[in-house]
């Protein structure tokens, strides 16, 4: 009976613990919602911002953040996967591949600020790129990979190795077994890894601080040498250093709205392709 | 014993985890489509030996090796020899059933696509067959796009033995190939590997002694090891030369 009395108590404390924490993120949410919708119509998802900021929209914003998330993943996932799939399918289990793995995870912990003073001294400067999308997305890039190198290689070990053992004792080479074998059974996890970078690369200011983001731009980049606008970098930029403040709070209420929609459908998207594959592969 | 053709060889082989000696200056000969039978307690060496046969041990990091498997005459770990080819022509179904997270289809056709083969029909007729073959057809005919990994474990051990003979290998090994089925889905890889016998050599590791007095030819019975006794299968267990032997079969220990 004690026994019972306890468990339930511990149920119960864990429950709570659940209970703050969806309070938390739903009243973000709220707060967000109710105080961003008012300002969002088809004109502020479609036009650029007028008069001082204070009119308009922000789709050069939209379409900036779009641009610097893409290119980040352009560039980070292909590298992360190869980075992944060399620490676990072909480096000897070694003291210096140990070393690499740390500091792989160290930089996990570097904050973002620094990566994007590492951007505009090594991309704005010294590789000349200007502030510009292609500065801005390979800063954010780099932020990036970390993340998508552990989450790959969290998913290549937990591919069974019972698969590599059967594919190569059918006369399959490594590669072929890497390839038709471990790569797709690794997809789904590999793929959580990506969202939760897109979801990383969209929100974040500081990397693009000095390497992409501008207040204002007149019209749509035309190049990947053209500084964009963003949308973090905007709300971070209407609430620091405008003229009008009442208005540019709202607007930026309703920039953050659309990031958070923006990086929940993203989200959204790619659990739906992680769900179809999982339930393919049985697990 | 002597009067068959003699498949494989191994020549005083020795096997280290690390500093640990697994296998034991192990002589033996393997013959042509015959079933040989290893049996010995637990960590014995009988599945480092066989996964010496089609070189898996490689995969094992920090593993040392000496001695000579001889393959149609020919040292597998020779300076010219090729393990991808060779596990090619030796195959092998593992203690749990493994089949791909893939369709019925896709397992069967894997073993082939990897090895250079594009001709659907022909593909198509080689998984047909083989299934047969592995009497698993009549039971997959109508699904065959679906998951492998829906199939019972039975089905899915039947499955990779189908796997195995896609590529048409000329020996196959079967560590521990009951170890996770029922009576019933035992039975049937038994009486399939019976039926396999009339056209491949086969190396069965099994701690199942009725399993090894059933279906193997020869038995060979393995202690730390070393490879206590190899003879056939009848005097193993009825007469066997070894103290030991006996208290093993006789269920003494082990």
């Amino acid at each position: 009976m004690k026994n019972k009395l306890i468990q339930n108590l511990g149920f119960f404390a864990l429950f709570l613990c659940i209970l703050t924490t969806i309070f938390f993120l739903g009243s973000i949410i709220y707060f967000v919602f109710s105080r961003g919708i008012g300002v969002i119509n088809w004109e502020f998802l479609t036009q650029a911002p007028r008069e001082a900021m204070t009119k308009g929209g922000v789709a050069p914003a939209i379409i900036g953040t779009l641009y610097l998330t893409l290119g980040a993943i352009i560039f980070s996932v292909p590298l992360g996967l190869a980075c992944a799939l060399y620490l676990c399918e072909y480096s000897p289990k070694s003291f210096v591949v140990n070393i690499i793995r740390m500091s792989i995870n160290n930089l996990a912990g570097v904050p973002s600020i620094v990566f994007g003073l590492f951007g505009f001294v090594v991309f704005v400067k010294f590789f000349g790129f200007g502030v510009s999308i292609l500065a801005g997305s390979l800063t954010l890039g780099i932020m990036i990979l970390p993340q998508i190198i552990s989450t790959a290689q969290e998913a290549f070990i937990t591919v069974p190795q019972s698969y590599r053992e059967a594919s190569l004792a059918l006369g399959a080479s490594h590669w072929q077994t890497i390839r038709r074998i471990v790569i797709p059974a690794a997809l789904p996890g590999i793929l959580t890894g990506i969202i939760l970078s897109v979801g990383r690369a969209a929100g974040e200011t500081a990397p693009i601080l000095f390497t992409a983001a501008t207040f204002y731009t007149r019209g749509y980049p035309d190049s990947i040498f053209s500084e964009v606008m963003a949308l973090p970098y905007h709300i971070y930029a209407l609430m620091t250093e405008g003229t009008h403040p009442e208005a540019q709070t709202q607007i930026a209420y309703g920039c953050a709205l659309i990031l958070i929609i923006m990086i929940l459908s993203i989200s959204g998207l790619a659990i739906f392709i992680r769900q179809k594959q999982r339930s393919y592969y049985g697990k | 014993m002597e009067s068959n053709a003699i498949k494989l060889k191994a020549e005083n082989v020795n096997f280290f985890y690390g500093s640990s000696q697994a296998l034991k200056n192990v002589n033996m000969d393997i013959y042509e489509k015959k079933v040989t039978a290893i049996i010995g307690p637990s960590g014995c060496g009988k599945s480092t030996f066989i996964r010496l046969i089609n070189r898996m041990n490689e995969l094992i990091p920090n593993t040392s090796f000496c001695g000579k498997v001889m393959f149609n005459g020919n040292n597998i770990y020779g300076l010219n020899a090729d393990a991808i080819e060779l596990r090619r022509r030796i195959g092998m179904v593992f203690q749990k059933p493994n089949p791909f997270p893939k369709s019925i289809f896709e397992n069967l056709s894997y073993g082939l696509k990897v090895n250079g083969i594009r001709n659907k029909t022909f593909i198509e007729e080689k998984v047909i067959d083989s299934l047969k073959k592995a009497a698993l057809w009549k039971e997959v005919k109508d699904r065959l796009h679906t998951n492998a990994l829906g199939l019972s474990g039975g089905q899915q051990q039947r499955l990779c033995i189908a796997r195995c003979l896609t590529i048409e290998p000329e020996v196959i090994l079967f560590d521990e190939p009951c170890a996770s089925l029922d009576p019933i889905s035992t039975a049937k890889i038994e009486e399939l590997i019976l039926e396999l016998k009339k056209d491949y050599t086969i190396i069965i590791v099994t701690h199942n002694m009725q399993q090894a007095a059933r279906i193997s030819d020869y038995t060979a019975f393995m202690m730390l090891g070393e490879l206590l006794e190899y003879d056939d299968t009848n005097k193993i267990f009825t007469n066997p030369a070894n103290k030991v032997t006996e208290d093993y079969v006789t269920g003494r220990f082990g």
